[in-house]
């Protein structure tokens, strides 16, 4: 080390002392490079040496907090719900019994009642996420390849503005929308419809607007990294409108798209309280799950009806996988 | 230039970003079958008037006429022009072949034929083994020469070519140049060429146009632009020119203006005398060794720094070095007048 340490120093030495009357002509004194002084060794310069070297220690400085809330707050929270799911409570005295059992699993996936609700609730997520795309695409491919800089901003703030606001305001607000005698209701009546009321189309219809911005912006970020260039490209080659967008946006999009879906679908799967709200009488898995947490009180079955929607995500993923849409994240 | 129906008529064409005005009135014919070049700094409005030609942009006034046909109002789609871009533009997520066949593909031309024809635009490129690649694999040049069988394929009767060699290295790019000209003598099309590297514009051109400010500076062969440049500009802006003002003008060769001399036209010692060579005296500034020449920067007792170029040949026998005292001399013919000092110098400022 030390012998290094010298060596350089003294060839910078020989190396500067011949040129210094060559550059004394040009440049007389030299006294702005000796006025710059050495930085000093404060400890936190001394901490920066120490972790410039210890790429490993300062590997564990950036994910030491992440991984501890990751690794214990979600992992294990997740894996408790897994293993309260085959657990059962005494129906005597309310407590749960630890002891390993699949009827939770069983009840869940054979009564018509779990079956039924299941199938409600994908076709409600399903045809949310369909409505979400469908506004989407057109917004969001606006918003990144036709608006001015300045009103792609204001359009950015425009789909972000819901979401200052809280849930259930909005949630109470579409409530009072879709009344018997709300808004809806009264533009629609001269035209001789109706509004629907509260029930299943009325919790597609809020649940739609709550996630659109969770499927405009993934969307646009999508479209925005595709090059102008692309599109001109397909145009100059006589592609026109229908096919440039069948055979170069959505191709290029459909990863943006899929992310889009991913949060419209899970976000309506799990959802419970809209459908309180607006929905009527009809109920989704989240309200099964509310219900035996809260009235019935038999936790180890709320977990075994949550375990659905995180299935059914998981069959959802595996399917966009296949698709290869996932390859280009 | 014989055939009496230009590939390409501009009329009046001016585009306006704003209060920008991009291009400003260019009037221009391009013949059938010739490889023409618009050159010019960046912000000229070269480029412009390739996508007002492409259609990605529209004029704000004047017109676009394809073999008389006036497509000023057409889409992209409907003119018989196309483009390789700068960035090659090539569609990341289709193959090789598939990227070739995209054009064939939109105008509905069966599956069978098209993958006849891009494989046969693919081969002419020498990419014959590359169409199941996807253009992420392929280097440069070779998604260069894709994007070139892509444009060529559908047979456009004019190629528009956005400085398609500007990303490539210098090696690459040499190689590139013969292999366009050889494929526009094969199509016989009209080539448009834009580029900001007059060594390539003057190596590939039949003409040239000189941009700047939106207009056309000079337009010509690559000859008459580099011998005899119409302006401070054109003679600035290709090759490399000693430029004498009004003042040196008079005194080194007895008339008032702006002139300039190629450094490949001036020499440095060469003892001749005659009544059309002219000797001016200076001092060597720097001696830059190129290989096959040799550059002397040299502060003429005019007031004037020039350059000049010698051969590094077997007749070269001086070695001049910084401070040595030298003779400059040059053949009056070889001075290409300006105009006068004030219509000159008015532009640059």
């Amino acid at each position: 080390m030390t012998m290094n340490a010298t060596a350089p120093a003294s060839a910078r030495g020989a190396a500067s002392d011949p040129p210094e009357p060559d550059r004394a002509d040009t440049a007389p004194g030299g006294a702005p490079r000796r006025g710059i002084p050495r930085p000093k060794a404060t400890p936190a310069r001394r901490a920066s040496v120490f972790l410039t070297a210890h790429p490993r220690v300062r590997l564990g400085f950036l994910l030491a907090a992440p991984l501890f809330w990751l690794g214990l707050v979600y992992v294990v929270a997740l894996a408790a719900l897994l293993v309260t799911a085959f657990w059962s409570v005494n129906s005597f005295t309310g407590e749960i019994t630890t002891e390993w059992t699949l009827d939770n699993i069983i009840t869940v996936l054979t009564g018509s009642l779990y079956q039924t609700v299941t199938f409600r609730t994908i076709g409600v997520a399903l045809l949310v996420t369909i409505i979400d795309v469908a506004l989407a695409l057109p917004i969001a491919f606006y918003m990144a390849k036709v608006a001015s800089p300045r009103a792609r901003r204001l359009l950015v703030i425009a789909v972000l503005m819901p979401l200052w606001a809280s849930y259930l305001v909005k949630a109470y607000a579409w409530r009072s929308v879709l009344s018997q005698d709300g808004i809806l209701e009264w533009v629609l009546a001269p035209f001789g419809l109706h509004t629907p009321g509260y029930g299943l189309p009325a919790t597609v219809i809020t649940l739609s607007y709550l996630w659109l911005p969770y499927v405009i912006l993934p969307i646009f970020a999508g479209l925005e990294r595709v090059p102008d260039s692309l599109l001109e490209a397909s145009a100059d080659l006589g592609g026109k409108t229908w096919p440039t967008i069948r055979h170069v946006v959505l191709p290029m999009a459909l990863p943006a798209i899929i992310a889009g879906t991913i949060f419209s679908f899970s976000l309506s799967l799990g959802d419970y309280i809209t459908v309180n709200i607006v929905g009527g009488a009809s109920q989704m898995l989240g309200n099964l799950v509310y219900t035996n947490v809260g009235a019935a009180n038999n936790l180890p079955l709320a977990a075994a009806i949550a375990l659905i929607p995180i299935a059914i995500i998981f069959g959802y993923l595996a399917l966009v996988r296949r698709t290869g849409a996932l390859d280009n994240l | 230039m014989t055939d009496p129906q230009p590939a390409i008529r501009l009329t009046g064409l001016t585009k306006e970003f704003g209060a920008v005005t991009a291009v400003d009135h260019v009037d221009l014919e391009i013949a059938a079958g010739e490889f023409f070049s618009m050159l010019g700094p960046s912000g000229s409005g070269k480029t412009t008037v390739l996508r007002l030609i492409a259609g990605f942009e529209q004029p704000t006034g004047g017109t676009i006429e394809l073999f008389g046909d006036d497509v000023t109002k057409r889409a992209p789609f409907d003119r018989d022009v196309n483009t390789v871009f700068q960035d090659y533009a090539l569609f990341p997520h289709m193959s090789v072949l598939e990227n070739v066949a995209y054009g064939l593909r939109v105008r509905g031309i069966g599956r069978r034929e098209r993958i006849e024809r891009a494989r046969r635009a693919l081969a002419s490129v020498r990419l014959e083994q590359m169409g199941d690649r996807k253009p992420s694999q392929l280097s440069g040049g070779q998604r260069q020469r894709v994007a070139l069988a892509r444009a060529t394929v559908v047979q456009p009767k004019v190629l528009l070519l956005d400085e398609p060699l500007g990303a490539l290295d210098l090696k690459l790019r040499e190689q590139m140049q013969v292999e366009l000209k050889e494929i526009q003598r094969e199509l016989g099309i009209t080539f448009i060429f834009v580029t900001h590297d007059q060594e390539e514009a003057l190596t590939l051109s039949d003409r040239v146009a000189v941009f700047n400010n939106g207009r056309i500076e000079q337009l010509g062969t690559p000859a008459e632009l580099y011998e005899r440049p119409g302006s401070r500009f054109v003679a600035d802006f290709v090759g490399t020119s000693n430029l004498f003002d009004d003042a040196v003008s008079r005194e080194l060769l007895g008339r008032g203006g702006v002139h300039s001399v190629r450094p490949e036209k001036m020499a440095v010692g060469s003892g001749e005398t005659g009544a059309d060579v002219r000797n001016a005296p200076g001092t060597v500034v720097e001696t830059i060794y190129l290989g096959s020449g040799i550059r002397l920067v040299v502060d003429l007792d005019a007031g004037v720094r020039v350059s000049v170029l010698e051969q590094n040949d077997r007749n070269r026998v001086h070695d001049d070095e910084r401070g040595d005292r030298v003779v400059v001399s040059w053949h009056d013919d070889d001075v290409v007048a300006l105009g006068g000092a004030d219509a000159a110098s008015a532009p640059a400022a």
